[in-house]
C-alpha cells in the first residue's frame, strides 16, 4: 500500500520474523489489555529493529474536556493559573463546539517518565498510531536531540511544574490576584525574549577575582618604570571623562549587551520584590523548556511521523493489524502529511508534518538506493546503507534550520516544486528569486533554513544600557534586520510591561543592523504608583 | 510502561483559570451584556449568553515582526510555470482589511467571542449578586390533592375493583373449602342417567348406583353453597389523596408605559422582572408570563411590546388590576395555578384613581396571588429628592397602607441598576422572616 507519491523503502535489515497468525485487536473498540498488548508490539518494533532510545512511558487516557484543558495550559499536565489560560480555553472550547477545531489525538510531554495523553474517543488503531508517534517518535526525539539534551531536564520539569504552582498560588494569596497578575502579563510578554541561546559566561568567583586582582598588581609592579611620570602632560588635550569610564565599567559589569530580558531585569531591576523575581524566574525557565521545542517543530514531527509510518507498516506485515486497520491508518496519515500548493485556498504555510515526514523517507532513500546527485549532495551518506543509524545521529545533531540545509536534497526540492519568492519594497513586483533547477537549489535551500533559524524570525532585541547613577534609565536595541519594522502598537505595550518590572523609565531603539542608521525610538514610563 | 485511566479526574482543572479571565475583562463583558439585556427576552435569561468583548484588553502583546514592510523572501511549495526571474505583482493587502472595523453589534471579526454561563451572566447583570441566597427563601406553596395508590381495601367501588387479588383469594378459598370442579360433578350425574337408562341393573350395580347418587347429591350442594366469586374475596384498589405542590405559576408583569416613563426606568423594570422569572423558574416546572401595559387603559401585549414601544396618554393603574383580574379568572383558576405578580410604575396615578386601586388591590387582587410585588422605579437623578418618604407619590402611600396589613405584598423602590438586587432579596426574605 502506498500514498503520497513513492513510498519509502523497506529497511533491507529489519529481521525476518515469521506472521502472527492473529491479529492485535480487530474492529475499532480498545481496552486496557489491548492496549497493553499493542504497546508491547510496537516497542519490540521501535526498540528492536527501529533501535530507538527512549524514555519510560506512561500512556493517560483523557476525555476531550481534559484534553480541551491541556490545550489551554499550554499543554502541561500542571500549570499556574492566569487568565490568558482561561481566555485561551474559552476560544478552544467555542471553536471545538461549533466544529470548527479537532481535538489532537495525543499529547506528548517532554519529561521523566514520558507522558502521553490519549483521547478516549480514539479508536484501537488511532491509538497504535498514536503510541508510535509520541511515546516512541517523539519520545526518542526528546531524549537525544542536542537542544534538548542541553536546555531541558526531564527528570525535574514536572516537580518543577508544581512547586510553579504552587508557589505562583501562594503569591496570590498573599498579595493579591492583581499583584501577581502584574507580574505575570509581563513576563509572558516577554517569554520569546527570555531564553538563553548560549551558555552563560560563569561569572569568577571571589577567590579568582583576588587572585587576578593580585596578578594584576604584580604585573604593575613588575613593569614599573619611574621614566612615566616625567612626561609633560598636554595642557590641551582634554582629560578622559571619568563618567564616561565609569559607565562603561558599569556596562561591563553588568554583562551588556544581554539578549535575555527576563533574566536581566530579575538580576537587575532595582524595583522588584524578591517574590517577583522568583516569578519571572518560574516564566523564564519555563521558556527555556519551550525553546528547543520551537527550534525543531519540524524535525519533531516529522521523526515522529516516519516512526509511525514504519511501526504501522512493519505490524502489516508482520500480521499484528488487519488490513482494514491498515487502510484506517493511512487515510489519517495522508491527512496528517497533506501539503496543498501555494495557490490553493488551504494553504497555510509549509506543513511541518508533511516537510518533515518527506525528508526522513528522503534521506532514508539516499541511503539505501542513492543516484549521482545524491552521491554529490551528501557524499558521507549517500549508500551508506544504513539508514536509521544515519537518522538517528540526524535526529541527534540537528535543529530544523541547519537540518534543511544539511539534508533538504535536489531531488526533494523537485518533487515539493519547491521556489522561492523576493519581496523587495523598493520594487513594484514580487521577484520569483530561483525555482527548483540547477541553479536554484542552493537559495532555495538557504531560504527555507533561514525560514527556520528561530534567530532571525524572532526579532533581537537586546538590553544594551542602563543608567544606573542617574535616571536609572533602561535601554533596549532592536538591530532591524532587512527592514522589517515591529509590530508598533504590541512593541509599545510590551515596552509598558518592561517599565512596570523596571521600575524607571525604559527606551527602545530600533538601529538598522547594516547601516547602523537609528530607525525608530519608542518610551515607556512605569505606571504612577 | 503504565496506562492510567484519567477519565474519572475531578473536572474544572481550567476553572481557576476562567475565574480569573472574566475578572480581567470583567468591564468589557459588562458593557457586552449591558447591549445583549436589549435583545433579550425575559424567559431566556437561563440560558446563559455569549458575548463578543474587544480583543483590545485581553490582547497578550509581544515583541514580533510587522507583517508588512522590509524586505522579505518566501519559499513555497507548488511551483508550475514560474521560472526564476519572473515578476508578479503583488497580492492587494487590503483584502482582509474590511472586517477589521467591527460591526456596529460589537460582533466584528476582532472581536473576542465566548459563552457566559447562567451564573457569571446574573453576577455580572446584577452586580455580585450572591445566587445561594435565592435558593434560601421560602415561597408559599398552595396545595393540590393527588390520589395516589396505596395497596388494597375490602371495600370500595366497582370501578376500582382488583380482579387480580380477588382471583387470587377466591381460588385459595375454593381450594381450602374443598369445592368441586364443576366438571366432575357433571360427569357424576351423567353417570347415574346412564346407570338409570339401563334396563335390569346387577345388584352390583345398583349399589353403585346409589352410593353415586348420595355422592352426587353431597357435592351438587356443596358446589352450590360456595361460590365461585364470595364477597369476602373481593379486594379493591385503594388509593389515598396526597398533597402535591401546584407546579406551575404565572407571573404577571404589570407596568406602566405612560410617557413619564423613561426607557431608563423601564430598564430597570426589566432587570427586576427577569430576576423574578429566573426565581420563579426554579421553583415551578411550568411558568407563564403574562405582560400588561398600561396606560390609560391596560391591554395585554407580547413582550416586544411591553417593553419597548411608548405609548401616550394619562395613568390609571386601577385599569390593569382589572384587566389582571379578568385574566385571572378566564385563563388561571386559582386552584391550579400559583399567581404571582409585580407591578412597576414611577407612582404618578390619576389621582381619584388611587382609592381604586388600594381597594381593587385588597379585596380582589391579594386573595388571587401568592405575592404581589410593586417597585417604584425612579431616575437616578431624582433620587436625593424623592429618597425620603415623605415626598413619596400618592399611589406609594396608599399601597404603603396595605403592605403593613398583608404578608403577601411587598413594595420597594429603586433607583440604579444596583438596588435591584437587594430590594429583590428583601422582598423575599420577608415571607421568610414571617414564617
Amino acid at each position: 500500500m502506498s500514498f503520497l507519491g513513492e513510498p519509502p523503502v523497506r529497511d533491507q535489515r529489519s529481521p525476518r520474523r515469521k506472521k502472527a497468525t492473529k491479529p492485535l485487536y480487530e474492529g475499532p473498540d480498545w481496552d486496557f489489555a489491548t492496549m497493553k498488548r499493542t504497546y508491547e508490539a510496537i516497542e519490540e518494533i521501535a526498540v528492536g529493529e527501529l533501535k530507538l532510545d527512549c524514555y519510560p512511558n506512561q500512556i493517560e487516557i483523557i476525555t476531550s474536556e481534559q484534553m480541551l484543558d491541556a490545550y489551554s495550559s499550554i499543554s502541561m499536565p500542571l500549570f499556574y493559573s492566569h487568565w490568558s489560560f482561561g481566555k485561551r480555553f474559552a476560544r478552544d472550547e467555542k471553536l471545538y463546539r461549533k466544529g470548527y477545531m479537532g481535538l489532537a489525538y495525543e499529547i506528548v510531554i517532554n519529561s521523566t517518565p514520558c507522558i502521553s495523553y490519549m483521547m478516549e474517543e480514539n479508536t484501537m488503531t488511532m491509538q497504535a498510531l498514536v503510541m508510535a508517534h509520541a511515546a516512541f517518535g517523539h519520545n526518542h526525539f526528546f531524549k537525544n536531540n542536542y537542544l534538548f539534551r542541553q536546555w531541558t531536564d526531564a527528570e525535574g520539569i514536572l516537580d518543577y511544574l508544581s512547586f510553579a504552582k504552587n508557589y505562583v498560588a501562594r503569591c496570590e494569596e498573599r498579595h493579591g490576584l492583581g499583584a501577581v497578575e502584574r507580574v505575570l502579563d509581563a513576563a509572558h510578554a516577554l517569554m520569546d525574549q527570555g531564553v538563553d541561546r548560549y551558555n552563560r559566561r560563569s561569572r569568577p568567583n571571589l577567590a579568582q577575582e583576588r587572585e587576578r586582582a593580585e596578578a594584576r598588581r604584580e604585573h604593575a609592579l613588575a613593569t614599573y618604570n619611574d621614566l612615566w611620570r616625567t612626561l609633560p602632560v598636554d595642557p590641551n588635550k582634554p582629560k578622559r571623562q571619568s563618567s564616561e569610564t565609569e559607565m562603561e565599567e558599569g556596562r561591563s559589569r553588568l554583562a551588556l549587551p544581554e539578549e535575555n530580558l527576563l533574566y536581566f531585569i530579575e538580576k537587575f531591576s532595582p524595583r522588584l520584590e524578591p517574590w517577583q523575581r522568583e516569578i519571572l524566574r518560574i516564566v523564564r525557565n519555563i521558556a527555556q523548556y519551550f525553546y528547543p521545542q520551537k527550534q525543531t517543530k519540524m524535525m519533531n514531527e516529522g521523526c515522529a511521523t516516519f516512526v509511525h509510518y514504519k511501526i504501522m507498516n512493519r505490524l502489516l506485515d508482520l500480521g499484528l493489524i488487519t488490513e482494514g486497520a491498515m487502510l484506517e491508518f493511512i487515510d489519517y496519515h495522508t491527512r496528517v502529511v497533506f501539503q496543498p500548493e501555494f495557490d490553493d485556498r488551504r494553504y497555510g504555510g509549509i506543513n511541518p508534518y508533511a516537510l518533515g515526514f518527506e525528508m526522513m523517507c528522503d534521506i532514508e532513500r539516499m541511503c539505501a538506493n542513492p543516484t549521482e546527485e545524491d552521491r554529490a549532495f551528501v557524499p558521507d551518506i549517500a549508500g551508506n546503507g544504513d539508514p536509521m543509524g544515519t537518522l538517528r545521529t540526524a535526529w541527534a545533531d540537528h535543529r530544523d534550520d541547519s537540518f534543511v540545509l544539511q539534508f533538504l536534497s535536489p531531488a526533494l526540492i523537485r518533487k515539493l516544486r519547491l521556489f522561492k519568492i523576493e519581496d523587495d519594497p523598493e520594487k513594484p513586483e514580487l521577484r520569483v528569486d530561483a525555482i527548483h533547477d540547477e541553479r536554484g537549489y542552493k537559495r532555495v535551500r538557504k531560504a527555507l533554513s533561514r525560514y527556520y533559524d528561530i534567530g532571525l524570525r524572532e526579532p533581537d532585541i537586546q538590553v544594551t544600557d542602563v543608567d544606573l547613577k542617574g535616571d536609572r534609565r533602561l535601554v533596549l536595541t532592536h538591530k532591524v534586520r532587512d527592514g522589517v519594522p515591529l509590530e508598533e502598537q504590541d512593541a509599545r505595550a510590551v515596552l509598558g510591561h518592561i517599565a512596570t518590572l523596571w521600575g524607571y523609565d525604559v527606551k527602545l531603539h530600533g538601529i538598522d543592523a547594516d547601516a547602523d542608521l537609528l530607525i525608530y525610538s519608542y518610551e515607556a514610563s512605569p505606571p504612577a504608583a | 510502561m503504565h496506562i492510567v485511566d484519567r477519565r474519572l479526574n475531578p473536572k474544572g482543572k481550567s476553572h481557576a483559570n476562567r475565574q480569573r479571565f472574566v475578572r480581567v475583562a470583567r468591564s468589557e463583558i459588562k458593557e457586552a451584556v449591558e447591549r445583549s439585556l436589549q435583545k433579550r427576552g425575559i424567559s431566556d435569561v437561563a440560558s446563559g449568553e455569549k458575548v463578543a468583548i474587544p480583543t483590545k484588553r485581553i490582547h497578550e502583546p509581544q515583541f514580533r515582526h510587522s507583517s508588512t514592510g522590509g524586505k522579505r523572501d518566501y519559499v513555497l511549495p507548488g511551483n508550475r510555470e514560474f521560472v526564476q526571474g519572473d515578476t508578479l505583482p503583488r497580492p492587494q493587502q487590503g483584502g482582509g482589511e474590511g472586517g477589521h472595523e467591527g460591526s456596529p453589534d460589537g460582533e466584528g471579526e476582532d472581536d473576542f467571542q465566548f459563552v457566559l454561563n447562567r451564573d457569571e451572566f446574573l453576577d455580572i447583570l446584577f452586580e455580585d449578586l450572591e445566587l445561594p441566597d435565592l435558593e434560601k427563601t421560602r415561597l408559599k406553596e398552595t396545595m393540590t390533592f393527588k390520589q395516589t395508590r396505596a395497596g388494597f381495601s375490602t371495600t370500595g367501588t366497582p370501578s376500582s375493583l382488583n380482579i387480580t387479588r380477588t382471583m387470587r383469594h377466591s381460588l385459595a378459598r375454593r381450594i381450602s373449602m374443598r369445592r368441586p370442579k364443576r366438571a366432575d360433578v357433571e360427569r357424576m350425574a351423567k353417570e347415574i342417567a346412564e346407570l338409570e337408562a339401563q334396563a335390569g341393573l346387577t345388584s352390583e350395580e345398583r349399589r353403585r348406583l346409589e352410593e353415586l347418587k348420595t355422592k352426587y347429591t353431597f357435592l351438587a350442594r356443596k358446589l352450590k353453597a360456595t361460590p365461585y366469586v364470595d364477597p369476602v374475596d373481593l379486594r379493591f384498589n385503594r388509593f389515598e389523596p396526597t398533597p402535591q405542590p401546584t407546579s406551575q405559576a404565572v407571573m404577571f408583569c404589570l407596568m406602566d408605559v405612560s410617557g413619564s416613563m423613561s426607557e431608563y426606568m423601564k430598564d430597570l423594570a426589566k432587570r427586576f422582572f427577569l430576576l423574578l422569572h429566573l426565581f420563579l423558574r426554579s421553583k415551578y416546572e411550568h411558568l407563564d408570563i403574562v405582560f400588561i401595559r398600561h396606560t390609560s387603559e391596560a391591554q395585554e401585549v407580547d413582550e416586544d411590546t411591553f417593553f419597548h414601544s411608548r405609548e401616550s396618554g394619562g395613568t390609571v393603574v386601577s385599569s390593569a388590576l382589572r384587566e389582571m383580574q379578568k385574566i385571572v379568572a378566564e385563563r388561571y383558576p386559582i386552584d391550579d395555578w400559583n399567581i404571582y405578580a409585580a407591578q412597576a410604575s414611577d407612582g404618578d396615578n390619576f389621582s381619584s384613581d388611587t382609592e381604586t386601586c388600594g381597594e381593587l388591590i385588597q379585596k380582589s387582587i391579594l386573595p388571587l396571588c401568592q405575592y404581589f410585588a410593586y417597585i417604584e422605579v425612579l431616575d437616578e437623578r431624582e433620587a436625593p429628592i424623592l429618597r425620603s418618604e415623605s415626598n413619596a407619590s400618592e399611589l406609594w402611600r396608599c399601597y404603603k397602607g396595605i403592605a403593613a396589613d398583608h404578608e403577601n405584598f411587598a413594595m420597594k423602590r429603586v433607583f440604579a441598576r444596583s438596588d435591584i438586587f437587594p430590594v429583590f432579596h428583601e422582598l423575599f426574605a420577608k415571607g421568610r422572616r414571617a414564617a
